[in-house]
């Protein structure tokens, strides 16, 4: 099959970038989108240009490293995908496709299709975890656990942090990410002690970090490779709202 | 006092606050306009019943300044948190993308920015029209409402700007009814698939409520 | 002597008990004057650097990924071993230790398996404890299920995405000390040299993959937990940018490489569809647990699977291993179907394909409860393959998949390097020639969690630092030994990609270093990849310049690297002339094809150690006893 590509190219962080059109005109479609572009790479190293840089690892849609737009959706045409799992059989002979990275401001793009996602990690500090040191555990069966919950976090712990969500987002929130976090740990009776001090820090860091606000649209949930839900998100604004209203000041333990 | 005033000022600073806060206003709001819509509604039990109602109204004195002050500050911090955010948003994705394509989020949803302000311009349009009696040459100062609505309505071009207004207050209402739950954390995959539904049925209801006035009287159904 | 396995003295039980005790203390308002750098942030590097931080050492953790949170552990799907008896079905310490110890045929450590075993107990408390969200029974409590070479019930598992989960846990540690200011993250970060300073591990040099700066940093101590090297192979399951880059320079400044052959393929993986294809996806083996593997009776029989009758089905390895069927190894099981399919029954347009059918189980279990246990496999199948298991049997072929091979290390996890320490998959420790399902997150868990955080201390009350700083002459070296190899690199400017050598040597180490070895292939292997590399360094292109992102000189040092790994591979293939575990050497089999060890000669560890370039690596010998567990014919008949 014939494919045509129109790809952004952006040397580095600080240059500007423009699409680039490029045709590869004997694409299998057995082939996934990534290898798709391993051939045009290969084929732009032979004529001397410059390889599309791409983000990708595992090739198996879990490690969240991989991920652009194509045709103005993120991941692409196929639901619940991220861009490595995504294969040709999907397209018609002879489409034309738009690539573009990520774009929001919490996301500089590094190069080509490659963006810097280090927010991510900065709100996961700022208090997605259990402060549990090792060797503090009791036994793993010491607290049971509804199955429905353990289910229900799994669904929101599944987040591969790819950052579908906030380059979907109309205002490039990262509501979606943040909530599947404190859902995740919200859900769980060791999440407990900290949930109200983990919403109020990680949504302040999510600020921070530039991201904007959530305005119930719905697309992150539509384009999540992991079909995250909304419901996590409402879950986030009611912690938060309670925290904010009920949290005690450090140190007022009489109130 | 002073730590809930600050508890108040920093919830208001973020941007779950904001959106919190445009939620239960939003919510006001709505309660308003369908309030607003069952009072008008009378106009089709004839002039003496839509006129006693607005005198019943009237007569509540300082109460009704009370409520209109408390609908004003709604509708103010409802207007200022949203532009706020929406500077904000606007500001996380300094670029745009070169194609763009939407796989779920509604024309409404996306359009809250837009529909909000032309709203805003209505009501202040729809109070001096109405309550007020500018750009209105049959405005009866003595409270005869009934008087003042065919009146107005008779104007071809006030009615048609009426409808529109109404059909946005539709898109507004369609998301931002479901959406204030949501933002309010009130989400349960059993219900709100249903508050979904039923925020677009007001939304539908108040549509076609409002507008059968002005095309009622257009049609000559009221006169 | 250079390969003391430093193993406590006393009975197995004891002995990690003992080693602890025996072992020094930091004083804890010490710890914050120790560094400690750790490169790779999986399941062990990860682990080991969070747990550290949490001690007060202070720490450097570097990863090639973006984010920590993505090093390849992330893809582990089916579980996690523990000893835990929940299941009330016989299981023990004991018992893990025995499966482990038989489970790798003989040529693994009986003290790191005892203590792996015993510290399996502690991993999933410590999981549980950090919100990992396992599987649970309606009443609350955890649930397992059995795995690959065990007949025990104690896989714990979250969903098909174990392995996603404990490294979320062991990233949300090391995030957690990372805000308390004790661990420092350098994200797409690549070592690509190893400091050694009066003959112990003092830093590292690293490459910043965005502005390409080359950079040394200097710690009391170094940890490599960077994986193994699966890659060699070009196709396997690992991540494309899994490399042994940091392991191999390491070599080369001194650390021993053990048992290189010891490689695994995994029996449940997707076919090759065509020669454009990157990487090979595995699906779960918890899916061996209700599927059942065949080929049709007769060769060449290319009718669709349903069309097959039942009597001209073989279901190979319930015919030929009645006790364990279709939960037999993974080598055993692997090596069963590159027989079938040798025999021309293989199915799908190669021929290099069984079935995995699943028909009985969607009858027995209904489609509800399959879809709860392996719904995201499905679903991975149906996209990769666009057929959909519930109505097709699933195609399944062997996949290079994981190296029990790796750096040598002692009882405490250190290299012959004193200050560098090798945890989880890139050390060679503790699963001998064959790995059991659901045991490399537990060994790499074991060592970051509970055993670095240890031994390493141990190692820093023990010694005296000299203060030293980047303008070392031994920093300088060593940068300029990096900068020679990217100016090496960049200056070929051949015809070919980097990819087109990586695949050129994967299919040589497929074909002749793969499932079945023989010493003819052995040689030819041998002779091949030596050319390959010079044609490598006389005809790669690598575009750009070092000062950018460039994607295409990374993955040429690592190709390179890849081209030396290779050749030491098959040179302890050729010299282990036995079959054991992965290790299957055509010269070494039963009539039914079964593999034969010599434990006479071969019970022992092979170490290798780097003479130069050019000179042919010493092999050295760290012999194996056997107390407990004593060696038979491993047999899942």
């Amino acid at each position: 099959m014939r494919i045509v590509l129109h790809i952004w190219r952006q040397k580095n962080g600080r240059s500007s970038g423009k699409m680039v059109r490029y045709e590869l005109p004997d694409i299998n479609s057995h082939m996934s989108f990534l290898e798709m572009l391993d051939v045009l790479n290969e084929r732009l190293i032979e004529k001397g240009e410059d390889p599309v840089a791409f983000d990708h690892d595992c090739r198996e849609g879990i490690c969240g490293m991989c991920g652009f737009v194509i045709n103005g959706t993120a991941h692409g045409p196929v639901r619940g995908t991220t861009v490595c799992q995504l294969h040709m059989r999907h397209f018609q002979d002879g489409e034309e496709l738009y690539l573009e990275p990520w774009r929001a401001k919490a996301f500089p793009v590094i190069k080509d299709l490659m963006v810097d996602r280090g927010a991510f990690d900065r709100i996961i500090a700022a208090g997605g975890y259990v402060s549990v040191s090792t060797g503090s555990a009791p036994d793993g069966n010491a607290i049971p656990i509804p199955k429905d919950n353990a289910e229900l976090s799994m669904d929101a712990a599944a987040c591969i942090a790819c950052g579908a969500c906030v380059a979907a987002c109309p205002n490039a929130s990262a509501a979606l990410f943040t909530a599947a976090k404190i859902s995740h740990l919200a859900l769980l009776p060791q999440g407990e002690p900290e949930r109200h001090q983990r919403s109020l820090r990680m949504v302040a860091q999510a600020n921070t970090e530039g991201f904007g606000a959530c305005s119930n649209v719905g697309e992150c949930e539509a384009v999540c490779p992991k079909k995250i839900t909304l419901e996590n998100i409402a879950r986030m604004f009611r912690d938060y709202i309670g925290a904010s209203w009920t949290r005690r000041p450090a140190g007022a333990s009489r109130g | 006092m002073a730590s809930t005033f600050q508890r108040t000022l920093r919830f208001y600073e973020a941007t779950i606050g904001k959106k919190a806060l445009i939620a239960v206003t939003g919510a006001i709001l709505v309660l308003y306009v369908v309030g607003h819509m069952i009072g008008n509604l009378q106009i089709y039990l004839g002039r003496e019943a839509l006129n006693a109602y607005a005198h019943k109204l009237h007569d509540l004195g300082p109460l009704l300044w009370l409520v209109r002050g408390f609908l004003l500050l709604a509708v103010v911090v409802h207007i200022v948190a949203s532009i706020q955010l929406w500077l904000m948003n606007r500001a996380a994705r300094p670029s745009r993308y070169v194609r763009q394509s939407w796989v779920k989020a509604t024309f409404a949803s996306r359009t809250m920015i837009v529909t909000g302000p032309i709203l805003a311009a209505f009501i202040v349009y729809h109070v001096l029209h109405l309550t007020v009696g500018r750009f209105h040459p049959g405005f009866n100062h003595e409270l005869d409402v009934y008087h003042n609505v065919v009146a107005g309505f008779r104007n071809v071009p006030t009615s048609v700007a009426y409808i529109v207004a109404m059909a946005l207050l539709g898109y507004h209402v369609s998301h931002g009814a479901w959406s204030m739950f949501q933002s309010a954390g009130l989400h349960h995959p059993r219900y709100m698939p249903i508050v979904q539904k039923a925020a677009v049925a007001l939304a539908i209801a108040l549509f076609v409520g409002n507008i059968s006035i002005p095309i009622s009287i257009l049609a000559g159904f009221i006169r | 002597m250079r390969h003391n396995p430093r193993i406590p003295s006393g009975a197995v039980e004891t002995m990690w008990d003992r080693c602890r005790f025996e072992m020094k203390l930091v004083n804890p308002a010490n710890k914050r004057k120790y560094s400690v750098i750790v490169v790779g942030s999986g399941l062990a590097g990860g682990a080991g650097a969070a747990t550290m931080g949490e001690l007060g050492y202070n720490v450097k953790c570097f990863c090639y990924q973006d984010s920590a949170r993505r090093a390849h552990s992330i893809a582990a799907q089916g579980g996690i071993n523990a000893a835990k008896n929940y299941q009330n079905d016989g299981d023990s310490v004991w018992r893990l230790f025995y499966d482990t110890v038989k489970g790798g045929d003989f040529r693994a450590r009986e003290a790191n398996v005892y203590r792996l075993a015993q510290l399996s107990l502690n991993i999933i408390d410590q999981c549980v404890a950090q919100g990992v969200p396992f599987a649970r029974e309606y009443g609350g409590m955890l649930a397992n299920r059995s795995f690959g070479g065990a007949q025990v019930s104690r896989t714990f598992y979250a969903r098909g995405q174990t392995g996603q989960q404990l490294l979320l846990g062991a990233y949300q540690a090391l995030m957690r000390q990372v805000d308390a200011g004790r661990v420092k993250m350098f994200p797409r970060a690549e070592m690509l040299d190893l400091i050694v300073i009066d003959g112990k591990a003092r830093g590292i040099v690293t490459r910043d993959m965005v502005s390409g700066r080359i950079e040394s940093h200097l710690a009391d101590a170094v940890v490599l937990g960077t994986g193994g090297y699966g890659n060699v192979f070009y196709l396997s399951t690992n991540a494309k940018g899994c490399n042994a880059t940091a392991i191999w320079r390491a070599y080369k400044r001194g650390a021993d490489f053990a048992n290189p052959c010891f490689t695994q393929i995994h029996p449940t993986c997707i076919p090759v569809s065509g020669e454009y294809q990157s990487k090979l996806t595995l699906m779960s083996e918890s899916l061996r647990n209700d599927g059942r593997i065949w080929v049709p009776v007769a060769k060449g029989d290319k009718r669709p699977a349903s069309q097959i009758p039942e009597q001209e089905r073989d279901y190979f390895l319930e015919r030929r291993y009645p006790s364990f069927g279709n939960l037999a190894p993974r080598d055993v099981s692997s090596r069963a179907a590159k027989m079938v399919c040798d025999e021309g029954r293989g199915v799908g347009h190669t021929g290099l394909g069984v079935y995995l059918d699943f028909a009985d189980a969607f009858q027995r279990l209904g489609r509800a409860t399959m879809d709860e246990r392996y719904g995201n496999l499905f679903e991975m199948y149906e996209q990769i393959t666009g057929e959909d298991p519930h109505s097709v049997p699933m195609r399944i072929f062997p996949a290079s998949h994981y190296t029990m091979g790796g750096l040598w290390v002692d009882y405490r996890l250190m290299s012959t390097i004193p200050g560098l320490f090798v945890i989880g998959e890139a050390n060679f420790s503790d699963h001998g020639a064959n790995r059991l399902g659901a045991s490399a997150l537990m060994q790499g868990l074991a060592d970051g969690y509970f055993i670095i955080p240890y031994t390493l201390g141990d190692y820093l009350a023990s010694n005296k630092f000299e203060k030293v700083s980047t303008d070392h002459p031994a920093c300088k070296e060593a940068e300029d030994n990096v900068n020679g190899i990217t100016r090496r690199l960049l200056g070929v400017n051949g015809r070919h990609t980097v990819d087109h050598f990586h695949r050129e040597l994967g299919k040589i180490m497929w074909e002749y270093c793969g499932m079945a070895r023989n010493a003819a292939g052995l040689q030819k292997a041998l002779a091949r990849i030596p050319e390959l590399r010079d044609e490598f360094w006389r005809d790669v292109r690598v575009l750009g310049e070092n000062e950018e992102l460039n994607q295409s000189l990374e993955k040429a040092g690592r190709v390179a690297d890849f081209l030396e790994l290779g050749e030491l591979l098959c040179l302890d293939a050729l010299e282990r002339d036995e079959s054991c575990g992965g290790h299957f050497r055509e010269e070494h089999q039963t009539a039914d094809g079964e593999a034969i060890r010599n434990d006479e000669r071969f019970c022992h560890v092979t170490a290798w150690e780097h003479r130069g370039p050019g000179v042919k690596p010493v092999q050295h010998r760290e012999p194996l006893e056997f107390h407990y567990v004593l060696p038979s014919v491993r047999s899942y008949k």
